[in-house]
């Protein structure tokens, strides 16, 4: 790899490039599904390329080959340059960057079970096993259970010296039972929808997980949610399950807090934020009782954001976004950070692959966890909902009028959780519905979710992201939305 | 530079050398694309990239797996061919999988423009100062993307089947941006010229320049006129159920209405690989030919497409809509054609005492997967109609609509035209005028 890296960089700074970085990365990805007691997908992949991005004559330029030839790395170098030149035809001004000392360094993800040693037949053996209990529960129309392998091996070389390996493995797993009947479609997950639960962490996940267990209930809510009531309409007080906490966070802290979107360069795509700049450092962004930070580190646990540098190079950081309900801070970038005359960059720059320029990304933002148990917080509410599992989720492209719904609910009477609610959802505004935040529940319950499906960028990157969370309270909260008038 | 047919069929060669599986498919995809992306009235990235991929399928004893590579030297195509066996092999078979298919005639289609191909970083950037000297003009904000490439796709098998297709793409978005008004526009073709970015430009900026200060309406049901763009969003989200295997499975909205009157009169759908206006290859991921299907004739849902082994599943024929195998999806129509009206936007404008006039939406997720409830925001350019005149902006609200219901309740159809949005791959979709409309909430900002 380091070859290659040295050609791209040799060749970038004698085409005339005044800053260049490379990025060598192999990824190799096993893919399994199943599906009504049949293996749907079994598949391997391998993508090994190289990216060259350039800053000359002050304009960003970017080329990237899988053909790792010395003509064809030599050809790319020099075309990243030729397309900076272009971009600094139509600038206001040149890059500038954020200072960034040289690294030297190798880290490797700890993983304690290599899931590519795990013979196919074993996990399509668990799988089918999972499969099989889902369908045992008549009414169950469709039972799927996915397993998801990947091991990201990058070496990042940059012209001011750094040369810094990484090798990254994630797994991912998760189950559905979805249940057609008199007209409708229901369906649960576990351990969340849209493929499971994901960490940059080895097979060991998928032990603690401990699908088949869960796939009786899983299996038995699907079918009972077609004889549920109807999530009612109106004002209620709702506690959100972590996983959907975990998506709230993203949706409505994580994306308005990208510093490349406030300062409009995803104007066209993404959106911006309402987090313009001079709300940093003022805006009551939620209740006392929230906190939430932007950590990359190893420390803070194996989620999907989890890295020792960034595709920049900037060192893993732990940055408060939400100090006791303040917001004080973004994610940011080398230039994004000299934007707004920060010292130095929050590494937050991730790209999909070799073939993708870094974006600044979410690594892992996360709600900190709060104090008490979750059977105490809903004996606590006298009238509420109480919500499960994710369905569906839309947010304007400011980040500011949210609408989710979860696979299920009930309702909370006088501390006691009674009877199950189909097709919940509920709406709000970001800022007033954080402010309602009034109870968090304790580490006990806190779990670092990976979302592994984020989109963003031209042309668009998919990302994973970590959120921990653990389950929340949100008072006089508006339910029942996505149903009313239809 | 993408590979030709002829390279294409070299690497399909050197995997037969190595495979000894009972039944082989070589599917290589090569591209070289390029993205010019700007904001703030400047460019701020700017990349390309060149790609190969390998992709081999085996079948052997009713097991089948998948592997790819990117790597074409002869030890990891070697490595592929045993690995890929290796992982059928850990597999229980599965008693319905089908033989692979053989020899295919395909009707040819020709969507591979060199000048698209060959477009320099230099072009894109002149065109993109041009976008951005009319948004100085007016004082507003240029934000998009000006992007251009090749594709080329060869798939082969070792039954004798042989299918290569290769096309330009480029594609043009603009966003412009007032103080508190937006506008977009875009436009995909394979011929570069035809994007007309300083025409989009022009559209944008006035969509921007109309929407400013725009004012807070009550949530409720309207009348809406939906640009072609909305349209094409919302559609999305319902043509993918025109999947033989998703009704089989019981996962569509199509699941018990086949045959009936699902929509209005006035809206039929098709889908038809070989239209003008549309994109993609002659044939399917197994390399069946693509047929021309009527999927909604006159508000009945008339047909589905099939792929080659769910249409085995169901006892009916393929259409040439499969996904490459293996897949959990099957197949969906991706070529769809709306048939549309003659009135223009102008005349649904006139024509209407009160409603809205949407651009776009954004963030569209499903809410029911049965009745079809989609969600969404409007955005870049909503605007308030009164006595036949777009008055004003509105701020961006959110709807909870089924998209069932809103085709039963379409009161005027627009010329269809090569529609592309920001959600959806491309269509042939006209604009529509719709009534009661349910919107629930207004944003902020």
């Amino acid at each position: 790899m380091k070859e290659f890296a040295g050609w791209a960089l040799d060749t970038a700074k004698a085409q005339g490039a005044s800053y260049a970085d490379v990025r060598v990365v192999n990824l190799r990805q096993r893919y399994l599904s199943t599906k009504n007691g049949q293996p749907a997908q079994v598949r391997e992949s391998e993508s090994m390329g190289v990216g060259v991005r350039v800053v000359a004559e002050g304009g960003w330029g970017f080329a990237a080959t899988d053909d790792l030839s010395r003509a064809s790395i030599d050809r790319v170098a020099g075309y990243a340059v030729e397309i900076a030149r272009a971009s600094a035809t139509v600038k206001k001004r040149g890059v500038r960057l954020a200072t960034q000392p040289k690294v030297i360094d190798r880290w490797e993800a700890p993983c304690r079970i290599d899931p590519f040693s795990i013979p196919v037949s074993t996990v399509l053996e668990l799988m089918l096993d999972v499969d099989r209990e889902l369908r045992r529960v008549k009414g169950v129309t469709l039972a799927e259970v996915c397993m998801d392998f990947r091991r990201i091996e990058q070496l990042f070389l940059s012209t001011a010296g750094s040369e810094i390996a990484q090798v990254k493995t994630q797994t991912g797993a998760g189950f559905v039972a979805t249940s057609f009947a008199e007209g409708e479609i229901q369906r649960r997950s576990y351990p969340n929808s849209f493929g499971g639960q994901y960490q940059t962490r080895g097979y060991e996940l998928v032990g603690e997980l401990d699908l088949l267990a869960h796939a009786p209930r899983i299996a038995e809510e699907a079918v009972a949610l077609h004889k549920a009531d109807q999530c009612p309409t109106g004002v209620k007080d709702i506690i959100l399950e972590g996983s959907q906490v975990a998506l709230q966070v993203h949706e409505s802290i994580g994306h308005p807090i990208e510093l490349d979107r406030v300062l409009g360069t995803e104007a066209n795509f993404a959106g911006m934020s309402f987090l313009t700049l001079e709300k940093l450092g003022s805006l009551k962004y939620a209740s006392d009782i929230v906190n939430v930070v932007a950590d990359a580190t190893p420390a803070h646990g194996p989620g999907l954001g989890t890295f020792a540098y960034d595709d920049e190079g900037v060192p893993a950081q732990s940055t408060p976004i939400i100090k006791d309900g303040l917001f004080v801070g973004y994610l940011t970038s080398r230039e994004t950070a000299a934007a707004i005359r920060q010292a130095r960059s929050g590494g937050a720059m991730r790209a999909e692959g070799w073939n993708r320029i870094p974006l600044i990304r979410m690594t892992n933002v996360s709600l900190l966890p709060g104090a008490g148990k979750l059977a105490d917080l809903i004996a606590d509410t006298d009238d509420g909902i109480y919500m499960e599992t994710n369905r569906s989720w839309s947010i304007d492209d400011r980040r500011y009028n949210f609408q989710f719904g979860t696979e299920i609910g009930w309702e909370i009477r006088a501390g006691k959780k009674t009877r199950m609610l189909k097709n919940p959802s509920y709406g709000g505004m970001t800022t007033e519905f954080w402010n309602s935040c009034d109870a968090i529940c304790g580490p006990e319950h806190w779990t670092l979710w990976g979302v592994p499906n984020c989109g963003k960028g031209q042309p668009m990157q998919t990302m994973g992201t970590g959120h921990g969370a653990s389950p929340a309270r949100f008072r006089k909260v508006q339910v029942g939305v996505a149903y009313a008038g239809n | 530079m993408t590979l030709s047919r002829q390279q294409a069929e070299q690497i399909f060669d050197r995997v037969l050398k190595y495979s000894t599986a009972e039944e082989t498919e070589v599917m290589v995809s090569s591209s070289a694309f390029a993205l010019t992306r700007f904001a703030n009235n400047a460019i701020h990235q700017n990349v390309s990239e060149e790609s190969t991929t390998l992709s081999v399928r085996v079948v052997t004893d009713g097991r089948m797996a998948r592997a790819s590579t990117n790597k074409l030297d002869e030890g990891s195509i070697r490595e592929i061919c045993e690995g890929v066996l290796a992982l059928a092999r850990l597999q229980p078979p599965d008693p319905e999988l089908l033989r692979m298919p053989g020899p295919q005639t395909y009707r040819a289609v020709d969507r591979f423009v060199s000048e698209t191909a060959e477009l320099s970083p230099a072009t894109r950037a002149a065109t993109v100062a041009s976008v951005i000297k009319r948004a100085e003009k007016s004082r507003l904000t240029a934000a998009g993307i000006f992007s251009s490439g090749g594709s080329a796709y060869g798939l082969f098998n070792s039954r004798g089947l042989a299918a290569f297709h290769e096309e330009t793409l480029a594609e043009f978005s603009v966003t412009m941006l007032g103080r508190e008004g937006s506008g977009w526009a875009k436009k995909t073709s394979p011929y570069w010229p035809e994007l007309e970015p300083e025409e989009l430009a022009e559209r944008a900026a006035q969509k921007a320049l109309h929407s400013k200060k725009p004012q807070d309406i009550s949530p409720g049901k309207y009348t809406v006129i939906l640009e072609p763009a909305a349209v094409l969003d919302l559609l999305f989200f319902l043509v993918l159920d025109f999947s033989g295997l998703a009704v089989h499975e019981q996962r569509s909205c199509l699941t018990g209405r086949v045959g009936e009157k699902v929509f209005g009169d006035n809206i039929s759908l098709r889908d038809d690989v070989f239209h003008p206006s549309q994109m993609g290859a002659p044939f399917d991921g197994e390399g069946i030919p693509r047929q021309r299907v009527t999927i909604v004739e006159h508000g009945v849902a008339r047909n589905l497409v099939y792929s080659r082994q769910t249409a085995h599943k169901m006892g009916t024929q393929p259409t040439g809509h499969g996904f490459p195998l293996p897949n959990e999806i099957g197949e969906a129509p991706l070529n769809i054609v709306m048939a549309g009206g003659r009135s223009s936007l102008d005349d649904m404008v006139k024509s209407t005492p009160k409603g809205l006039l949407v651009t776009r939406f954004w963030y569209i997720r499903e809410v029911d997967p049965y009745r079809k409830i989609l969600t969404g925001m409007t955005r870049d350019g909503t605007f308030w109609i009164e006595d036949g005149k777009a008055r004003h902006g509105v701020k961006n609200l959110r709807f909870n609509q089924s998209v069932i219901e809103m085709l039963r309740q379409v009161e005027m159809l627009g010329q269809p035209q090569r529609t592309a949005g920001e959600e959806s791959f491309e269509m042939v979709v006209p604009a529509m005028k719709i009534r009661e409309f349910n919107f629930s909430s207004l944003t902020k900002y």
